[in-house]
């Protein structure tokens, strides 16, 4: 008897497990739904032609497939008077966020190894001034930055931009390798002094080496921050040298009589592709990464 | 034959606070030296200055007979052995062995060599390629030892390399750490907080606390002539018993009067050691207090005593037993009848006993 009703009981208590269960994926997938919906109906749109656009309903899918409106956006669409789609300002871009990523990057990680493992006076003040060079808003630092460029004649170039980009990326990147040079052992150096090894051999040998989880945590962040970045893109550059942020936006907001909207969807993809590739090449490392810091190295 | 290394009033503060405190100490070529006191005293600071890892405040270090006060730590002719081993965790063992002469330029053939010598002494030639992670904890002591030994240094410096490893693995490594020094004739400093390793490794004793030197000495010197109550505390397992007492002088010698919770007071009678003021703290060895059948010399007497607690170790029995408001234990032979509650017949072998003041707690006689 008793047996019987144990049973029936555990059998209830399965089921229940069940239950939950399923309710919880229907409301994990219900949600994914919900966040890709605008990705979906960007995609869609680009697909169709305006016709179907005009006469066809907002999240169906296109009758008919075209990839006119791709061609178009990357190199027909009109930025204004001129009409050569993103392509130019997508390698703009390019040429702007690898070495911005790379300078930033590099610089953060002598910075967090000088705050962390070469300890002076002031240290910890310095650290601390670099931080709040993190929560400095965009918005403050646009005409002072003007200023610098002009006296230092990169106004308007690339260079430019990326000499901006790599100074408002520094306090972030010096905050991500000094969290993670912190947690190093500081008889790794001592080590490595005894051995014979100056500053710079140290960094290089030793830390660099050690480095990958963070790196990738940095280069993801960073490239993602300064390709999307269209503020200081807006302000810090000229005709020629616009990122595909500024192009995006000049193509969708400068266009006359109809608005192409599968062209700005096709441009606006074009545009966030580069950051969806990096999070899915490096997706893996960047949460492996964030956590290793508390790791021992 | 000039000290390899001589260290002369030497200061170090951290802002306000010092650290250490007029640190004078030398020792000859093939000396062992060990740095021995409870944690925060200064030990390891005072190796890193020997280092050149910390920058010294005042006074002089000296090595090998040249002023390195100033001099950086590659510059030093040193090799150091870390606490967490500090191996560099990228490089393969072999690597990390070679990785000095390699930051010095010393060519690949040499290299070879010597890290072939070193890898055969230390028998860790199956390691070679591999790297730290892929190590247990005695196998990353000696990679850091092999570190060391490749660099054939004037000075070796040990930071508490011990404390890592589980006990068993530790009295190993020990042991391996004094053949070698036997071997290779070198001279080494060496810090630890484990009296024990201490004894056994010095061939010199510094026991420091709080920044300032409290005995310099041999090991036997530090072991039977503790200059002060701290000393006579921290070396020695178990302590030494430090029990109040009067002395009173006269022309047969000294009797020491210790006062017991019940009963007359034991008095005891010393016959070398004259001139003591009334009250003193008798530092007696457990091991001078023992069965009476062991011990025949004239300095010894007996007392009986109630004993509290028996505890058997093995190849000794300690009793525990309470003399002059504190407990005092006795170092038995391990078939000893006493028993916790009963009194025993025990004898007081005053040969090698210590006087110290009770106000400044210094050694009297």
């Amino acid at each position: 008897m008793t047996d019987i009703s144990m049973t029936s009981e555990q059998n209830k208590s399965q089921t229940g497990k069940i239950v939950l269960r399923w309710l919880l994926y229907i409301a994990l997938g219900l949600f994914a739904l919900f966040y890709l919906m605008p990705l979906f109906v960007m995609i869609t749109t680009s697909l169709k032609s305006l016709d179907e656009i005009r006469t066809g309903d907002l999240i169906a899918l296109p009758r008919e497939v075209t990839f006119d409106a791709w061609r178009t956006a990357w190199s027909g669409a009109c930025t204004g008077i001129q009409c050569e789609g993103v392509q130019p300002y997508f390698w703009n871009s390019i040429l702007i966020a690898i070495p911005a990523v790379a300078i930033s990057t590099l610089l953060g990680a002598m910075n967090g190894y000088v705050v962390a493992q070469w300890r002076f006076r002031g240290a910890n003040i310095i650290f601390s001034l670099m931080l709040f060079g993190c929560f400095i808003p965009f918005q403050v630092v646009l005409l002072p930055m003007a200023r610098t460029l002009g006296i230092m004649g990169i106004a308007g170039t690339i260079p430019g931009l990326i000499f901006v980009h790599v100074i408002y990326g520094l306090g972030f990147t010096t905050l991500f390798f000094r969290n993670y040079y912190v947690s190093i052992p500081a008889e790794l150096t001592k080590a490595a002094k005894v051995d014979g090894a100056g500053f710079f051999r140290i960094f290089w040998s030793i830390f660099l080496p050690l480095s990958l989880p963070i790196i990738v945590v940095t280069v993801i962040w960073q490239f993602t921050q300064i390709w999307n970045d269209f503020l200081f893109g807006v302000s810090f550059s000229q005709a020629g040298t616009q990122p595909v942020t500024v192009a995006l936006n000049n193509i969708v907001n400068s266009t006359t009589g109809v608005k192409e909207y599968n062209v700005d969807m096709a441009a606006a993809i074009i545009a966030a592709l580069p950051t969806l590739f990096v999070y899915v090449v490096a997706g893996k490392y960047f949460i492996r990464g964030l956590t290793a810091g508390s790791v021992k190295g | 034959m000039s000290p390899i290394l001589d260290i002369n009033n030497l200061y170090k503060s951290y802002g306000t606070t010092e650290i250490l405190k007029d640190i004078n100490v030398s020792i000859e070529p093939g000396d062992f030296l060990v740095l021995v006191g409870p944690s925060g005293c200064g030990k390891s600071t005072l190796l890193n200055c020997i280092a050149g890892l910390e920058p010294i405040t005042g006074g002089s270090i000296s090595i090998g007979g040249k002023d390195m006060t100033h001099v950086s730590p590659k510059d030093r002719d040193i090799a150091m052995v870390f606490q967490s081993y500090a191996l560099y965790p990228t490089m393969t063992v072999a690597k990390n062995i070679t990785f000095g002469m390699k930051v010095r330029g010393v060519d690949q053939a040499t290299q070879d060599k010597k890290l072939a010598q070193v890898a055969a002494q230390l028998q860790i030639e199956p390691l070679l390629n591999r790297r730290p992670g892929q190590l247990s904890g005695g196998q990353r002591q000696r990679v850091a030892m092999g570190r060391a030994l490749v660099r054939d240094p004037k000075l070796f410096l040990f930071d508490e390399p011990l404390s890592n490893l589980d006990a068993k693995l530790r009295v190993e490594m020990r042991t391996e750490i004094k053949a070698l020094h036997q071997n290779l004739g070198a001279s080494m400093v060496y810090v630890t907080h484990d009296q024990i390793e201490a004894m056994t490794l010095a061939t010199k004793i510094v026991v420091m606390k709080g920044g300032v030197i409290q005995q310099i000495g041999s090991p036997a010197e530090i072991y039977n002539r503790p200059a002060n109550l701290f000393v006579a505390d921290f070396m020695g397992s178990p302590a030494m018993n430090l029990i109040p007492a009067k002395a009173h002088c006269d022309d047969e010698g000294t009797r020491i009067e210790i006062t017991r919770k019940s009963g007359e007071p034991i008095v005891l009678t010393d016959t070398k050691n004259r001139n003591l003021p009334e009250d003193v703290i008798l530092g007696v060895r457990p091991e001078d207090i023992a069965d009476p059948d062991l011990r025949g010399s004239e300095s010894t007497q007996a007392a009986e005593c109630l004993i509290d607690i028996v505890e058997p170790a093995g190849a000794d029995t300690f009793a525990v037993m309470q003399l002059g408001g504190k407990h005092v234990t006795a170092r038995l032979h391990a078939e000893t009848t006493a028993k916790p509650g009963q009194p025993k017949r025990l004898s007081f072998d005053l040969g090698k006993v210590s006087y110290f003041a009770p106000e400044t707690g210094l050694r009297l006689n």
